[in-house]
C-alpha cells in the first residue's frame, strides 16, 4: 500500500510541474461528459414525459376496447361488459377551454379503474369521495396549474362561465391533461351517457368473447411497448444523441492527445520507477487509479456542466417537440439518480478509452530505453497508411449502409461511418497537400514552413479530426435547415393562400358568419374547410376538404400528380395524398387506396402527393363537399377567406366584433405565416446550439493540442532563434502554419459538410419524417463557416503564439545549455 | 582561398570587461566577472573551464542569445550591446555560425535543407561552398536523409556544414564533441578546424577537453568568472 502510494505521489507530481496538460486533460473529460450528459438529459426528461403521457388512463401502454369507427359509444356497453365479468374501467375523453386555452379532458371511473394503468394517480380513500361527489375535482399535473396561474383549489372557468371543480395537483399527470369523475366529463363536454374507450385490467377469471357480449361494436387494441409519441420522435432524440455523441468523441480528443503527451513526458519517470523495483502490473494499478481518480473529479464537474446545458436548452427542446410532434415536455428538470450514475461512468470509462494506449505501452515498457533513434518520418508513414486504410474500411461500410440499410438507424449508419472514415483519412489528405506544398516551396524557410507542418501532424491530427468532424456536421445541419427553411416559406405561401382564416365556434354561428360574408363586398370568395380523422393502415388519418376554387388549383403545391389533378377531385372519388403517407404506404399517382369513412370505406385514386412538412400525421386532400358527404359529423366551422388586401384589418375588426370572435377564432395570413416561421426557427434553434458548442468543443481542442505541443515544440524552434529568426517572425509563422492546416482542413470539410447535408435530406428526413427536401447550396453560408473555423484557429493559437512571441531568451536558451 | 569577409583586418571579437550575474532562488550568482578576450581573424580559440565556470554563458553573450549585465562585445566592428533584438537575429543569421552539443538540426527538414538553410535565409548562398562543404564533411550520400537517421557524428558534421555554409566571420561551438566518442570527436574537430582554415573565419570552441583544446591555436581558461 505504502509503496502504491509512493508510486501515485511520483506519479501526481507530474502534474504540478506541468499545470496546464492537467487542465487540457480536465477540459477534455469536463466537456465530453458535459454535452453528453446534457443531451442525455434531455432525452430522459422528454421520454419520461412520453411515458407519463403513455400511461395517462388508457395511453398505448394499456389493452383497450374502442368503438370500430373510432368515434364514441353508448355507456350501456360497458355496463354490458361488466356483467360479463370483463374488467373494464370506462374513459370519456375531450377537449375544453379554460381562459383562451384548450386542454384535453378526461373522465375516468376511479372505483373500476385497473391498478396497474401505469403510472396513473392513485386516488386513495379518503379523497374518492371528493372526487367523485359534486363539484368534484380536477386533478391537474403541476405545470398545468402554473401554466394557469391558478392557486389549488381554484374553479376556474370553463366554456360558457360555468364553473369547473376545484383543481387538486397530482403530481404524475402529464402537463396539459385534466382528469375530473366520467360524471362529470360526461356533463362538461355534453356528452350525456358516451364513452371514448374502456380499459381492460387484468382478467381474475373466465369471461365470454367480445363478440358475444356486444357484437362487432367494440374492437380490441393491444398495449404496446413503445407509445406512438415515441416511436415519432425517435429521429428528433437519435438527433440529440448524435450530437452528444459527436462532442463526447471530440472531448475524448482532448484527453487521449493530453494523457499521450503525458505519458510520452513520464517515460523517463516510469522507466526510474520500474528499475527502483515497482512492478509492471503495480505501476498500471496505480495509472489507473490516478486517471480514475480524475475522471471522478471531472465527471461530476461535468455532469454539473451538463445539468446547466440541458436547463438551458430544455425550453427550445420542448418548443421543438410540440411544433414537430404535439409532445407536452415540462419546462424543468428532473433528473433520476441513474443519470448521475450514468454521467460519471461515462466520464470513467471515456478517459480509460482515450489512455488505452497508452497504459499498453506502460504494461509492455522496456526496462531501459531502447538505441533506436524514433524515426518519425518512418512512424508517420505507417501510421497515415494503417489510419488510410482503416478509412477506406469505414467508407465501404458507409456504402454498405447506403446500398443495404433502409431504416433510421442504417441512415445515422451511414452517417457516422462516413465521417469517421473523413475524420481517419483526413491526416493522409493533410500530408498529401503539405508534401506538394513542401515540393513547390524554393525559400528555405517556405522548405521549413511546410515540412514542419507535416511534422506536426501527428500532434495536431485528433484536434484537426474534431475540426472537421465538427465543421462538417455545421455545414451538414445548417445546408439542411436552409434547405428546410426556404423550401418551407414556399410552402407556406402555397398552403396559406386565403387572407384570412375564421374557425367559429360552432356550425351555427359559421352558417351565421358565412352568411354575412356573402353580403361583403371586399371579400372575393369564401372557401369552406373541413378535416376528419380516421384510420388508414393502423395509423391515424387526416382527412382535408378542400373546395374546388382557383385559389386551390393556382397555389397549392404539388410534388407529383396527374395533369388533370383538381378536376380529378371534383367528382369525389380521388384524393391527394401527403408526402409522408405516400412514402410510408409506397403509395404513388395512380394507386387506389380505401379510406374507413363513417358510411363504410371509401375508395379513391390517388391523383397527386403533396408536401405537408411538420405533420407527423398521414394525410389525404379530397373535394370538400364529397368530405362532408362521406363524414357528415364533422364541424363545418372552418373557412377561408379571399380578400382585397387593403381591407383585411377593417373585416377582422368587423368579424371580432360582430361574432365576438378573438386572436384564435380568426387570423391574417401574415400572422399565421409569421406564427408557423416562429414555431420553424424555434424548432432549429436547439440544433444551432448545439452546432455552436460542437464547434467550440472542437475550438479547445485544437487550443488545449498547441498548448501541450507548444512545450515539446521549442527544441524545433530554438535553433531557428539562434540561427537568426526573431521571436515575433517565429511566432507569426506558427500561427500562419495553424490557420493553414485549419484551413485546408476547412477545405476539405466543406464537400464533407454538403455530402453530410445530402444524407441529412435524403436518407435521415425520410426516414424519420417521411419528407424529402430538395438539395441546395448557400455558398454565403459555406463562406461564413469558412471563417468561423479560421477565426476558432487564431483564437486558439493566439496563447500559444503570444507565449512564444514573448517568450524570454533564457527559455530558448535552455534547450542549447549544457551548463551555465 | 580565403572565403571569410576580407574588409576585417582587427580581432574579429574583442569582449572587454564582461560581467553577468543570475538571480536563483533570491541569490544573486556572479557568472563572469570582468571577462576580457580576442580572436583574431582565422584564429581558432579554445574555452576552458571547470562545470559552472561560465564557459557556455560567454557564448550565450558573444552570439547575442543572451544580454550582458556590464562591458563591451564587438564583432569586428559593431557592439553587440547596442544591437536591439531584430539586429542580434540579423547578426546572428549573418555573421556567426553556431554548433551545439545537441546538435540542434531541423528534425523535419532533410540533411540538404538544413545545410543550406542559414545561408539561404541569409541571402548569402554560395553554391560552389555549399558543394565544397557537402564534399569535404562526406555527406554527399546523406543528403536526402532526416537528421533522425544519421550517427551522432553525421548530425554533428551537418551542424558544422550548416554553420559555416553561411561564411560567418565567426564560428562559436559549446561543447562540439560533447555527445561524440574519441575517435568521432577527433574526426569531426579536424574537419571543422580545417574549414575554418578554409573559409578564413576566427573559431571559438567550448571544451572541457584538455586533449582537443589542445589542437586549437590557443587556449583560455575561465575560472571564477574572469580568463585565468
Amino acid at each position: 500500500m505504502k509503496r502504491a502510494l509512493w508510486t501515485l505521489a511520483v506519479l501526481l507530481s507530474h502534474w504540478r510541474r506541468h499545470p496546464t496538460q492537467l487542465a487540457t486533460l480536465l477540459i477534455g473529460l469536463i466537456s465530453a461528459t458535459a454535452l453528453w450528459s446534457g443531451v442525455q438529459a434531455l432525452n430522459q426528461q422528454a421520454r419520461t414525459s412520453y411515458d407519463r403521457a403513455a400511461a395517462t388512463f388508457g395511453g398505448t401502454r394499456t389493452a383497450m376496447l374502442v368503438a370500430r369507427n373510432g368515434a364514441t359509444f353508448p355507456q350501456k356497453l360497458f355496463v354490458e361488459l361488466r356483467r360479463a365479468g370483463w374488467p373494464v374501467s370506462p374513459v370519456l375523453e375531450g377537449r375544453i377551454q379554460i381562459e383562451g386555452r384548450s386542454f384535453r379532458l378526461l373522465g375516468i371511473e376511479p372505483v373500476t379503474l385497473p391498478a396497474e394503468v401505469g403510472n396513473a394517480p392513485t386516488i386513495g380513500k379518503a379523497s374518492l369521495q371528493s372526487f367523485m361527489t359534486p363539484p368534484g375535482e380536477m386533478l391537474v399535473a403541476p405545470e398545468t396549474l402554473s401554466d394557469l396561474k391558478l392557486a389549488e383549489g381554484a374553479r376556474p372557468e370553463g366554456d360558457g362561465g360555468a364553473p369547473l371543480p376545484p383543481l387538486r395537483v397530482q403530481p404524475n399527470l402529464v402537463p396539459g391533461v385534466l382528469v375530473v369523475d366520467i360524471g362529470i366529463a360526461q356533463s362538461l363536454l355534453k356528452m350525456p351517457d358516451q364513452l371514448s374507450r374502456l380499459l381492460i385490467g387484468k382478467a381474475t377469471g373466465k369471461h365470454p368473447t367480445l363478440e358475444s357480449v356486444v357484437g362487432d361494436k367494440l374492437r380490441l387494441v393491444e398495449s404496446d411497448a413503445e407509445t406512438d409519441l415515441e416511436r415519432l420522435t425517435d429521429s428528433f432524440h437519435l438527433n440529440l444523441t448524435a450530437f452528444g455523441l459527436l462532442s463526447f468523441f471530440v472531448g475524448l480528443f482532448i484527453v487521449n492527445s493530453a494523457i499521450g503527451l503525458a505519458f510520452e513526458q513520464r517515460l523517463p519517470t516510469l522507466r526510474t520507477l520500474r528499475a527502483c523495483g515497482v512492478s509492471a502490473r503495480m505501476l498500471n494499478a496505480v495509472l489507473v487509479l490516478e486517471l480514475v481518480s480524475l475522471a471522478l473529479i471531472a465527471g461530476l464537474i461535468g455532469l454539473v456542466c451538463g445539468y446547466f446545458i440541458a436547463g438551458a436548452l430544455l425550453p427550445d427542446v420542448a418548443a421543438s417537440l410540440r411544433g414537430l410532434y404535439g409532445a407536452q415536455i415540462p419546462g424543468h428538470l428532473t433528473l433520476k439518480p441513474q443519470w448521475w450514475i450514468a454521467g460519471i461512468a461515462i466520464s470513467i470509462l471515456g478517459a480509460l478509452a482515450a489512455a488505452t494506449t497508452s497504459l499498453t505501452k506502460a504494461l509492455r515498457l522496456p526496462l531501459l530505453a531502447t538505441a533506436q533513434p524514433f524515426a518519425w518520418q518512418q512512424a508517420q508513414r505507417r501510421w497515415l497508411t494503417y489510419q488510410s486504410a482503416l478509412a477506406l474500411a469505414a467508407f465501404a461500410a458507409a456504402g454498405g449502409f447506403l446500398w443495404f440499410g433502409d431504416s433510421l438507424i442504417s441512415g445515422f449508419a451511414v452517417l457516422a461511418a462516413l465521417m469517421l472514415g473523413a475524420a481517419l483519412i483526413l491526416p493522409m489528405f493533410l500530408e498529401l497537400v503539405l508534401s506538394f506544398g513542401q515540393r513547390r516551396a524554393r525559400a528555405p524557410l517556405g522548405i521549413w514552413f511546410w515540412a514542419d507542418s507535416r511534422q506536426q501532424l501527428s500532434g495536431l491530427s485528433l484536434a484537426l479530426m474534431a475540426l472537421l468532424l465538427a465543421l462538417a456536421v455545421n455545414v451538414g445541419v445548417s445546408t439542411m435547415v436552409e434547405s428546410f427553411s426556404r423550401t418551407f416559406l414556399v410552402w407556406l405561401d402555397g398552403r396559406l393562400a386565403a387572407d384570412v382564416y375564421v374557425n367559429a365556434t360552432n356550425d351555427a354561428q359559421a352558417h351565421e358568419i358565412k352568411a354575412w360574408l356573402r353580403e361583403r363586398p371586399e371579400v372575393k370568395a369564401i372557401l369552406p374547410g373541413g378535416r376528419a380523422d380516421t384510420q388508414l393502415a393502423g395509423a391515424p388519418l387526416e382527412v382535408l376538404g378542400l373546395p374546388d376554387h382557383a385559389t386551390y388549383r393556382e397555389n397549392w403545391p404539388l410534388l407529383q400528380s396527374t395533369e388533370d389533378a383538381w378536376r380529378r377531385l371534383r367528382p369525389g372519388d380521388a384524393a391527394l395524398v401527403s408526402e409522408q403517407l405516400a412514402r410510408r404506404l409506397h403509395l404513388s399517382v395512380g394507386t387506389r387506396i380505401e379510406v374507413p369513412a363513417s358510411g363504410g370505406n371509401w375508395a379513391l385514386d390517388v391523383v397527386g402527393i403533396y408536401a405537408d412538412y411538420g405533420n407527423p400525421k398521414g394525410q389525404i386532400a379530397v373535394n370538400f363537399a364529397a368530405l362532408t358527404r362521406r363524414f357528415p359529423e364533422i364541424p363545418l366551422t372552418r373557412m377561408g377567406l379571399r380578400v382585397d388586401s387593403p381591407k383585411i384589418p377593417a373585416l377582422i375588426s368587423a368579424l371580432q366584433e360582430k361574432f365576438g370572435l378573438d386572436d384564435r377564432n380568426i387570423a391574417d395570413q401574415a400572422t399565421m405565416k409569421a406564427e408557423s416561421t416562429r414555431i420553424f426557427n424555434r424548432t432549429f434553434s436547439v440544433t444551432a446550439a448545439l452546432n455552436a458548442f460542437t464547434l467550440g468543443v472542437a475550438g479547445v481542442a485544437l487550443l488545449t493540442s498547441l498548448l501541450t505541443l507548444a512545450n515539446s515544440r521549442l527544441p524545433q524552434l530554438a535553433p531557428l532563434w539562434a540561427i537568426g529568426i526573431t521571436r515575433r517572425r517565429l511566432a507569426a509563422i506558427e500561427l500562419l502554419k495553424t490557420v493553414s492546416v485549419a484551413l485546408i482542413t476547412t477545405i476539405f470539410a466543406l464537400p464533407l459538410g454538403l455530402l453530410v447535408a445530402w444524407c441529412l435530406l435524403a436518407i435521415v428526413n425520410v426516414k424519420a419524417f417521411g419528407w424529402r427536401l430538395p438539395f441546395q447550396i448557400f455558398p454565403l453560408q459555406l463562406l461564413w463557416l469558412t471563417g468561423v473555423a479560421m477565426a476558432a484557429a487564431v483564437a486558439a493559437s493566439a496563447l500559444p503564439v503570444i507565449r512564444l512571441a514573448r517568450m524570454q531568451p533564457a527559455s530558448l536558451i535552455r534547450i542549447f545549455a549544457n551548463e551555465r | 582561398m580565403t572565403k571569410g569577409n576580407p574588409s576585417v583586418t582587427g580581432p574579429v571579437l574583442h569582449v572587454a570587461g564582461l560581467t553577468k550575474s543570475y538571480r536563483t532562488a533570491g541569490e544573486e550568482i556572479a557568472v563572469l566577472r570582468g571577462v576580457n578576450l580576442t580572436v583574431a581573424v582565422g584564429e581558432s580559440v579554445a574555452l576552458t573551464g571547470e562545470s559552472g565556470s561560465g564557459k557556455s554563458t560567454l557564448l550565450h553573450l558573444i552570439a547575442g542569445l543572451e544580454a550582458a549585465d556590464g562591458g563591451e562585445i564587438k564583432l569586428a566592428d559593431a557592439s553587440v550591446a547596442e544591437l536591439s533584438d531584430a539586429d542580434r537575429a540579423e547578426m546572428r543569421r549573418d555573421r556567426l555560425g553556431l554548433v551545439f552539443q545537441q546538435f540542434n538540426l531541423i528534425p523535419s527538414l532533410t540533411v540538404e535543407d538544413n545545410l543550406g538553410f542559414q545561408s539561404r535565409i541569409a541571402g548569402r548562398h554560395d553554391a560552389a561552398w555549399h558543394h565544397e562543404l557537402v564534399e569535404r564533411l562526406g555527406l554527399g550520400r546523406f543528403l536526402k536523409r532526416y537528421p533522425e537517421q544519421l550517427s551522432g557524428g553525421q548530425q554533428q558534421r551537418v551542424a558544422i556544414g550548416r554553420a559555416l555554409a553561411v561564411k560567418p566571420l565567426l564560428l562559436l561551438a559549446d561543447e562540439p564533441t560533447g555527445n561524440l566518442d574519441e575517435d568521432t570527436a577527433d574526426e569531426v574537430l579536424a574537419l571543422a578546424r580545417d574549414l575554418v582554415t578554409r573559409s578564413g573565419c576566427g573559431f571559438l570552441m567550448v571544451t572541457h577537453s584538455t586533449r582537443l583544446a589542445a589542437t586549437l591555436d590557443r587556449q583560455v581558461n575561465l575560472h571564477a568568472g574572469v580568463i585565468a
